[in-house]
């Protein structure tokens, strides 16, 4: 016995066939995953104003005052005191002499100076610098550790998942600052002190995107896809790396956009407590907390490292936001509207 | 369109559209959901909406009891016994609820809430319309239940949802619709979450009551077999629009509209049975010798962990499947079919017995031996819309078996996937789209062509068509079909359809509570079943001609009656 076939002509009505009909008649423009991706990155107006905010920040800070015994293009350093001149005041101006002004220009300290005559255009810069390899490194290894912890215990469930999560608990319990403040103390005294605290705090933050990512996966691995993926023969690893992982990449994303503004200002903390960087080297939180009494009568030694902490964290958070569009198929505005229509039709 | 005459009745009537339409205005642009509709429904009379997902059923009868979102633009009338609720202002619509219109849902597990007591979900509505309170409201609640048949309603009443079986709890839904005696139930898909027994109860009790209360029912369903055993008259949704009226017996043996016609051609259908016995079976052929065995299950017995204490699914099952055969497992909910599917896939390890494929135990096989005989197995899921990676495009999702067991170069992998599209009718460009932007029936025509990448010798369908739509299904099991005539592959079929089982299978197991029995040959077990369960089941399926179905309903009215109560 076989399904009856239509034989007669039945005009728009044939659901199947009309459906195929319209898939054929799609623009029929094929893109491969990642030039996908690109292009909803590039159509994403906030992300891209944040990439280029942030890649203009982070040119700045390492090319003007140089790292690592490289030179920059700035001739003042971060640790050399001079004569104070006029109180300090940026010599930083953009309003036009028509304004009264004095025109674009530079000048000698264009973000001033601070109480000991240091230049605080290159104190800035450098504090810029610790933050966004703190940013960086806690980024990635709050994420990666965190990501992974989280897979894994969602997977495996039972004693894995249990081992792994009081694990996750005993970081939570464990007050964050103490810890860090201690693993601090013995980062200071190796050389390369930013690196290894942000190491320390990459180490300490990665407990809530463990739970997210377990809860995410606790879900996604009852999809029958997964199912599919395990019938086919897939290794585990295959399985949490190609079906889980990327199917939580939007709380991944959100929740390292987190992490890393989170990190810059526990750095801050720490460096006002004493433990994380220290003068004569610099850090932004290290700036704010010296300078927190100047604010009422030099109030720029306030506001350009807040300023650019608050560029950082905020185009992070947009970048973040891009990206997480920028991964999901179903996120283009065609669809959206597609989908927006089932719901409503049925 | 002709609209047949009414049954007379100086009423008027119960429920009423008058050029209803619908539309909803989204970010981008307005969507028409439902055009011009006119319909009525008297009282005593059932109506059934018919119509394929997204043909705006579900909107009209949201649209009657004024609970569609703020974003919708209503024109035209529903009248409620007379009474137009369109742009009724919401306190007037509450207390309408309940006492002129009420609803009874698809899913009877969420339908209920789970913390409070029967009594008080029963009472609430009788309270809040100031029809009983206290002890009296407690009284009428038992009446109720007694009259949905709920055994021992005093002491029951008192119970948590939890406490009730799916069929029981549907029953609760339907005692609080008609607990304020509505002029019009709308019952919106009511037995489609029910099992096939469960569903012929739930329509018995729906007729009761419509001819106890003289209420009209407007009832939402996409089952013909549902139409024809309860509707009085039909009338078929396409598109938002009507496209035909008329009484059941017009619409569904005589049907004008190509739509319908396509409709009602599409379902599949039980061929006629003798459902009180008495019928001697066909000799039975000898096996022959030369076929392949491909599956093979013997004493199998699956089991569940469920923290510490074992479950047992499937107890003592043996079947065997050839090359180039169909084999259909069927059964309810919890009887454990799905779960010799899974077990065939590695998806749950084998408690005792043998489930051997191609003469190789799969309950002895070490990981990567058993990872090398799952390339030669392909698998379908029911649910189209989850079993594809939504990040992955349809290229790789169809060759992600091609990776996983290293066959190929990337080009081959690539040619291979057109090749399997073409076999399943959808054009090469689908390779870089993404799932979602296919509809359901072309997502699962792309689980086939994935299924069948590495030309498996055996194919699992897991209720591959209970997720679409009916045309939809017929597209789907016809390519099935055709597929395995050309790569004469072995399947295993799991189904709760009966009809599909017959239309598809060559042999059939029907199990229940994770025993099979009766199994054998289709043309045997569901043509001339020898087990009473398999006779309850088959009486129970519902068929979409009227006449025909009043005959099976009571065949099995006698069936019922004739079985010796058990235990």
């Amino acid at each position: 016995m076989t399904i009856e076939k239509e034989p007669t002509e039945v005009p728009a009505v044939l659901l199947a066939e009309a459906e195929d009909a319209a898939l054929a008649r799609k623009d029929s423009v094929s893109l491969s995953q990642g030039q996908l991706v690109r292009r909803r990155f590039v159509a994403h107006r906030a992300a891209m104003i944040s990439t280029v905010a942030l890649a203009f920040i982070a040119v700045m800070a390492f090319s003007s005052i140089g790292y690592a015994g490289i030179p920059g293009w700035w001739d003042k350093d971060y640790t050399m005191a001079g004569s104070v001149i006029d109180g300090g005041r940026p010599t930083f101006s953009l309003l036009p002499t028509w304004l009264g002004g004095t025109g674009l220009a530079w000048g000698e300290h264009p973000f001033g100076q601070d109480s000991t005559g240091k230049d605080y255009f290159a104190l800035v810069m450098r504090g810029t610098q610790q933050s966004i390899i703190i940013a960086v490194i806690v980024g990635i290894v709050a994420t990666v550790i965190g990501a992974v912890v989280g897979a894994v215990a969602g997977y495996y469930r039972g004693w894995v998942d249990a081992v792994l999560m009081r694990m996750t608990d005993l970081f939570i319990v464990i007050p964050l600052l103490v810890l860090a403040a201690v693993l601090g103390q013995i980062a200071s005294r190796t050389g390369n002190t930013t690196v290894v605290l942000a190491l320390v705090l990459g180490l300490v933050t990665w407990t809530g995107l463990a739970r997210l990512v377990r809860g995410e996966v606790l879900s996604l691995r009852e999809r029958e896809y997964v199912a599919a993926a395990q019938s086919m023969g897939a290794k585990t690893s295959r399985v949490i790396l190609k079906h889980l992982l990327p199917n939580t990449i939007g709380v991944i994303v959100v929740n390292a956009t987190f992490a890393i503004a989170g990190a810059i200002l526990l750095e801050t903390s720490l460096s006002y407590l004493g433990f994380g960087v220290k003068a004569p080297d610099s850090s932004l939180g290290l700036l704010i907390s010296q300078y927190q009494n100047a604010f009422t009568n030099r109030p720029w030694l306030f506001w350009w490292p807040g300023m650019i902490i608050l560029a950082i964290a905020l185009s992070v958070n947009f970048l973040g936001d891009g990206l997480r569009d920028a991964f999901d198929p179903r996120q283009t505005r065609k669809a959206r509207r597609r989908s927006k229509k089932e719901e409503v039709s049925e | 369109m002709s609209i047949t005459s009414p049954p007379a009745n100086d009423r008027g009537t119960a429920l009423s559209f008058e050029n209803l339409s619908v539309s909803f205005e989204t970010e981008f642009s307005d969507v028409h959901a439902v055009k011009g509709l006119s319909l009525e429904v008297y009282p005593g009379e059932v109506v059934a909406l018919v119509g394929e997902s997204g043909s705006g059923k579900s909107v009209t009868s949201t649209a009657a009891i004024g609970l569609l979102p703020s974003n919708a633009y209503i024109t035209g009338k529903a009248l409620v016994g007379g009474v137009n609720v369109v742009g009724m202002a919401e306190n007037r619509m509450r207390k309408m609820r309940a006492t002129d219109i009420a609803m009874v849902f698809q899913e009877p597990m969420t339908a209920l809430n789970p913390v409070l007591t029967i009594e008080r979900q029963l009472t609430e509505s009788l309270e809040l319309h100031g029809l009983a309170y206290g002890k009296d409201a407690t009284r009428r609640a038992i009446e109720l239940l007694d009259m949905v048949g709920i055994p021992d309603p005093a002491k029951r009443i008192r119970q948590y949802p939890h406490q009730f079986s799916g069929g029981q709890r549907q029953r609760i839904v339907i005692a609080m619709a008609i607990s304020c005696d509505p002029k019009v139930i709308i019952a919106d898909e009511p037995t489609t979450a029910l099992d096939v027994t469960v569903q012929a109860e739930i329509l018995d009790l729906l007729r009761e009551l419509k001819d106890k209360l003289n209420t009209g029912i407007l009832l939402i369903t996409h089952n013909m077999g549902v139409v024809a055993d309860l509707a009085d008259r039909v009338a078929v949704m396409f598109h938002g629009s009507l496209v035909e009226t008329g009484t059941v017996d017009q619409v569904l043996n005589n049907p004008v509209h190509p739509y319908t016609q396509k409709l009602l051609a599409s379902v599949p259908r039980l061929k006629a049975v003798d459902v009180t016995g008495g019928w001697t079976p066909e000799p039975v052929a000898p096996v022959d010798p030369n076929r392949t065995l491909v599956l093979e299950a013997r004493n199998l017995v699956l089991e569940y962990d469920m923290r510490g204490t074992k479950f047992r699914a499937v107890d003592d099952l043996s079947f065997e499947l050839a090359r180039g055969q169909i084999l259909g497992i069927v059964g309810e909910s919890g009887s454990g079919k799905s779960t010799v599917a899974k077990a065939v896939l590695g998806l749950l390890p084998v408690a005792s017995g043998v489930l051997a494929v191609h003469g190789t135990n799969l309950a002895t096989l070490r990981p990567k031996a058993a990872r090398a005989v799952r390339a030669k197995i392909g698998v379908i899921f029911q649910d189209p819309a989850a079993s594809l990676n939504p990040r992955f495009p349809i290229g790789d999702c169809i060759t992600e078996p091609m990776v996983v067991h290293k066959v190929g170069s990337r080009a081959e992998r690539i040619r291979r996937a057109g090749e399997l599209l073409e076999a399943v009718h959808l054009p090469r460009s689908v390779l870089n789209r993404y799932p979602h932007e296919l509809s359901g029936g072309q997502r699962q025509r792309v689980c086939i062509a994935r299924a069948l990448t590495l030309d498996p010798e055996l194919l699992i369908a897991d209720e591959p068509t209970s997720a679409l739509d009916v045309s939809v299904q017929a597209a789907v099991l016809e390519m099935i079909q055709e597929l395995q005539a050309r790569y004469e592959f072995a399947c295993l079929f799991v189904s709760h359809d009966l009809a599909v089982v017959d239309l598809l299978a060559h042999h059939v197991v029907v199990m229940k509570d994770g025993k099979s029995v009766e199994q054998g040959r289709v043309s045997d077990v569901l043509h001339a079943p020898q087990h009473d369960y398999t006779r309850r089941l088959l009486a129970a399926a519902p068929v979409p001609e009227p006449r025909e179905q009043a005959v099976r309903r009571e065949a099995r009215r006698l069936l019922l009656e004739l079985e010796t109560p058990k235990g």
